[in-house]
């Protein structure tokens, strides 16, 4: 789009509303807010900036709650030579966001990281995390493990540590760090040109000369398209 | 306080910018009408920097494009969802229907699956066929040369196979298949069930210089900054100013009513701006409505007159009846061979590559009308619930479930690409005991009585549901991969997503010749008043399995070509 033309279509647009302001003043008043971290913009709408504000302001987690978080989150994905934590990836950061995003996840987060202090208190009179990394694990191994055959005694534990392995997951692999782990390639301006021939063949796969006929051809996926009056596509 | 009118009157005023409206804002305004067109959300252009969310990361959005700001997450283009906030809309007891709608300029456009499939010949005559629910006034050979133009004026990838009911048109060539596509291919022949490219408005080529080419980030529900999709702002209503129409736009303002004379014509809307939360009214030769199957028709009953006590348009009594959304049912499965799969970057086209059109033979069945089938699956982007249940699928292998550490990334990268899901999307059957009305006791915030639904499926649709479930069973199995979840059962309509869940809502101000059986005429014109059109998918008789909006696009093209000959005509 021209520059000239991108102009008149702003001003068209602002003509929905040329009328209102014509006819009284405008009610929006420029509004205060206390000094709080800010987003990069994403590509919100009003409303939405408004309810981010919102929510980056609230808290939800005591200092404590996020350390035991902390400590899990690197349980479930810890530092190695070859790999990033959990914390590398700031999972404890977004976990701290997404409860108070969504609300369903407050109860069981903060009354699973109570479950976890109290079982550790009867099992080693303190809380968990001030137990050695030996008795963290052995705590989380009576509930790492989702099983019909799981304690009943435990079973809350568990499903504390199944959504604590979920948000931790899916907060490290929507990460920077997680996605090149993970080797996602997309996201970009490509040309697709189908699977891979040796990925194709591993897979005992090949595409038929019939198919490819449909399909696109690069040599000239830039001349304009034109067709006969049978719609045969003829460029 | 008194409704602030305009001095203007305008030939033609357009109520909503979607697919119907945006096609008519670019005929009509390019054969010189003065057109305003009225949108109840905020003006969007997808190639705007400050509102584009294309090509953007997880990991730009702090809750990593979870689905608690959007109904379809962060990053899809619609403005609204089942749920907006202040415009509610309620049920009857113990019925279903889930309305979405999108707040914008362009409407739904810009986040729809791009499948653009033409309506047969037979889905024209359905009653004919089976004996349920009417047939069109009109057949495939009145809307074929408006689909021709539609394929070369927005462009569609598919191709020609002769199919009895999903006509051949002007086809892009479509995208070579990726790797799940390969294994549904197997699996689907094993099954006897057909498969070929899909069809879907994206840019394989260009079709002209303002457009884009598609350059393969499959995200068109983030809708196209280069304009290599289709969306109504992009591809028309742009389009239209830019050649010099004389287009007013009116964002942020939600229509109320058409208001009419003594002798029952219109003579404009009044709508409610939004910003100041005012009403104003427009004036106009012309009242054509788009504003969505269910929104124009609670429009139309809100317009009540002395030559009007029932609504508008509404001397039959049908306005808001034969509501009827597509059928859908949806099932995963796991396919071993793809664990542990070497990446590459297989985002292709905002879509499938291939597809399966209804290949059944009724006679054999036991339910009416068929369905399609959509495949998903592949090396996605992740976003919010990527990693959940992350081995879960190692109860099919052996391995351990759940646990911590450095395990579960190798457990992530083995399961990595290796689901794939199947939809089928259906044709329901119209009926007139399935309706919208305004509810008698609730308004919205801008003081508009809402909408009140009344939707029951029949065993029609629930047959169909149990039909695809074993379909996509046998097709998986075809395939050799692992069906996930228990086959439903009637207990839960074997798998039948609630109606309005497939976005697909049409027919409730259906076209017909007979004034006593239908809201408007075959040119979409109400039956009761000769200067109001209606052109999304309200008139839709019957609504095919198939997406709506290829048809939408037909048909509100027809309908302009007509208003402007019996403009010239001067018969309205």
């Amino acid at each position: 789009m021209k520059r000239r033309d991108s102009i008149k279509s702003i001003l068209l647009g602002s003509v929905a509303t040329g009328i209102a302001v014509n006819s009284c003043a405008p009610s929006e008043q420029p509004v205060d807010l206390p000094k709080t971290p800010e987003l990069p913009p994403y590509g919100r709408t009003k409303k939405e900036k408004i309810r981010d504000q919102e929510i980056l302001e609230a808290s939800f987690f005591n200092e404590h709650e996020l350390s035991t978080i902390a400590v899990l989150c690197d349980i479930i994905l810890p530092k190695s030579d070859q790999y990033n934590s959990a914390s590398d990836a700031e999972v404890k950061e977004f976990i701290d966001f997404i409860v108070r995003d969504i609300e369903a996840h407050q109860i069981p987060l903060r009354g699973g990281v109570m479950w976890l202090d109290s079982f550790s208190n009867k099992k080693y009179n303190k809380e968990f995390i001030v137990c050695t990394n030996e008795e963290q694990f052995d705590i989380c191994d009576l509930i790492a493990y989702p099983s019909e055959e799981t304690k009943p005694e435990l079973k809350q534990g568990e499903a504390f540590f199944t959504r604590m392995r979920n948000l931790t997951l899916t907060g490290y692999y929507t990460s920077k760090k997680g996605i090149e782990e993970l080797g996602y390639k997309g996201n970009t301006p490509n040309v697709w040109d189908g699977v891979p021939e040796h990925i194709l063949n591993k897979h005992g796969f090949k595409y038929e000369e019939e198919w490819l006929a449909k399909c696109v051809n690069n040599s000239n996926r830039s001349d304009v398209a034109k067709w006969d009056d049978n719609g045969n596509l003829i460029s | 306080m008194q409704i602030k009118e305009s001095p203007e009157t305008f030939d033609v005023i357009i109520v909503g910018s979607g697919a119907g409206g945006g096609m008519a804002t670019k005929i009509l305004s390019e054969a010189g009408l003065n057109i305003a067109v009225i949108e109840a959300g905020p003006f969007y252009d997808p190639a705007d920097p400050n509102t584009r969310t294309q090509l953007r990361w997880p990991y730009e959005s702090p809750r990593r494009g979870a689905s608690s700001s959007r109904a379809f997450g962060d990053f899809d283009a619609a403005y609204g969802g089942w749920e907006i906030e202040g415009e509610p809309y309620t049920r009857n007891q113990g019925t279903k229907f889930d309305w979405f709608r999108s707040r914008m300029l362009g409407g739904r456009t810009n986040h729809w699956g791009r499948i653009s499939l033409r309506f047969g010949p037979l889905d024209f005559k359905r009653k004919s066929i089976d004996g349920l629910g009417d047939d069109w006034p009109i057949s495939y050979n009145d809307v074929k040369p408006y689909y021709d133009k539609v394929d070369k004026l927005i462009g569609v990838f598919g191709s020609n196979e002769n199919l009895p009911n999903d006509p051949d048109g002007y086809f892009l060539p479509a995208p070579k298949p990726r790797l799940h596509e390969m294994y549904y291919i197997k699996g689907a022949r094993k099954a006897n069930v057909p498969v070929y490219p899909a069809r879907l408005s994206i840019l394989t080529k260009p079709i002209n210089e303002n457009r884009g080419v598609c350059f393969y980030c499959g995200q068109c529900n983030r809708s196209c900054s280069a304009y290599a999709d289709f969306s109504s702002g992009s591809c028309l209503i742009f389009p239209a100013q830019k050649s010099g129409g004389q287009i007013k736009l009116y964002t942020d303002s939600m229509v109320r009513e058409v208001v009419t004379n003594d002798s029952g014509k219109a003579t404009g809307v009044i709508f409610i701006n939004k910003i100041d939360r005012k009403e104003y009214k427009l004036n106009a030769k012309v009242v054509v409505l788009a504003a969505s199957a269910c929104s124009t028709a609670r429009i139309l009953l809100n317009s009540k007159s002395k030559s009007h006590p029932d609504g508008l348009g509404n001397s039959s009594g049908l306005v808001g009846r034969y509501l009827h959304d597509s059928t859908g049912a949806g099932r995963a499965a796991f396919i071993p061979e793809l664990m542990n799969r070497e990446t590459y970057n297989e985002d292709g086209v905002g879509g499938m590559h291939v597809y399966t059109p209804w290949w059944g033979n009724n006679k054999k069945l036991n339910f009416p009308r068929g369905y399609h089938i959509e495949i998903g699956g592949g090396l996605g982007m992740p976003a919010y619930g990527f990693g959940f249940n992350p081995n879960i699928l190692n109860e099919f292998i052996g391995g351990k479930v759940g646990g911590y550490g450095n395990q579960l990334r190798e457990d992530i990268k083995k399961f990595y690409g290796s689901l794939i899901w199947l939809a089928g999307r259906g044709e329901s059957i119209a009926m007139e005991s399935n309706y919208c009305e305004i509810d008698p006791n609730v308004v919205d915030e801008w003081g508009i009585p809402v909408l009140r639904f009344n939707y029951n499926w029949s065993k029609h649709e629930k047959s169909q549901a149990k039909h695809m479930h074993q379909t996509f069973e046998e097709i998986f199995d075809g395939m050799g991969a692992q069906v996930l979840g228990e086959t439903p059962n009637k207990g839960d309509d074997y798998g039948l997503l609630a109606p309005g869940r497939i976005i697909h809502e049409v027919g409730t101000t259906r076209m017909g010749n007979d004034s006593k059986k239908s809201v408007t005429n075959k040119y979409q014109q109400l039956h009761d008043v000769d200067n109001v059109f209606i052109v999304d998918a309200g008139p839709f008789v019957s609504q095919a399995d198939k997406n709506p909006t290829w048809t939408i696009l037909a048909l509100s093209w027809r309908t302009c070509d007509y208003i402007v000959s019996e403009l010239k005509k001067q018969n309205i």
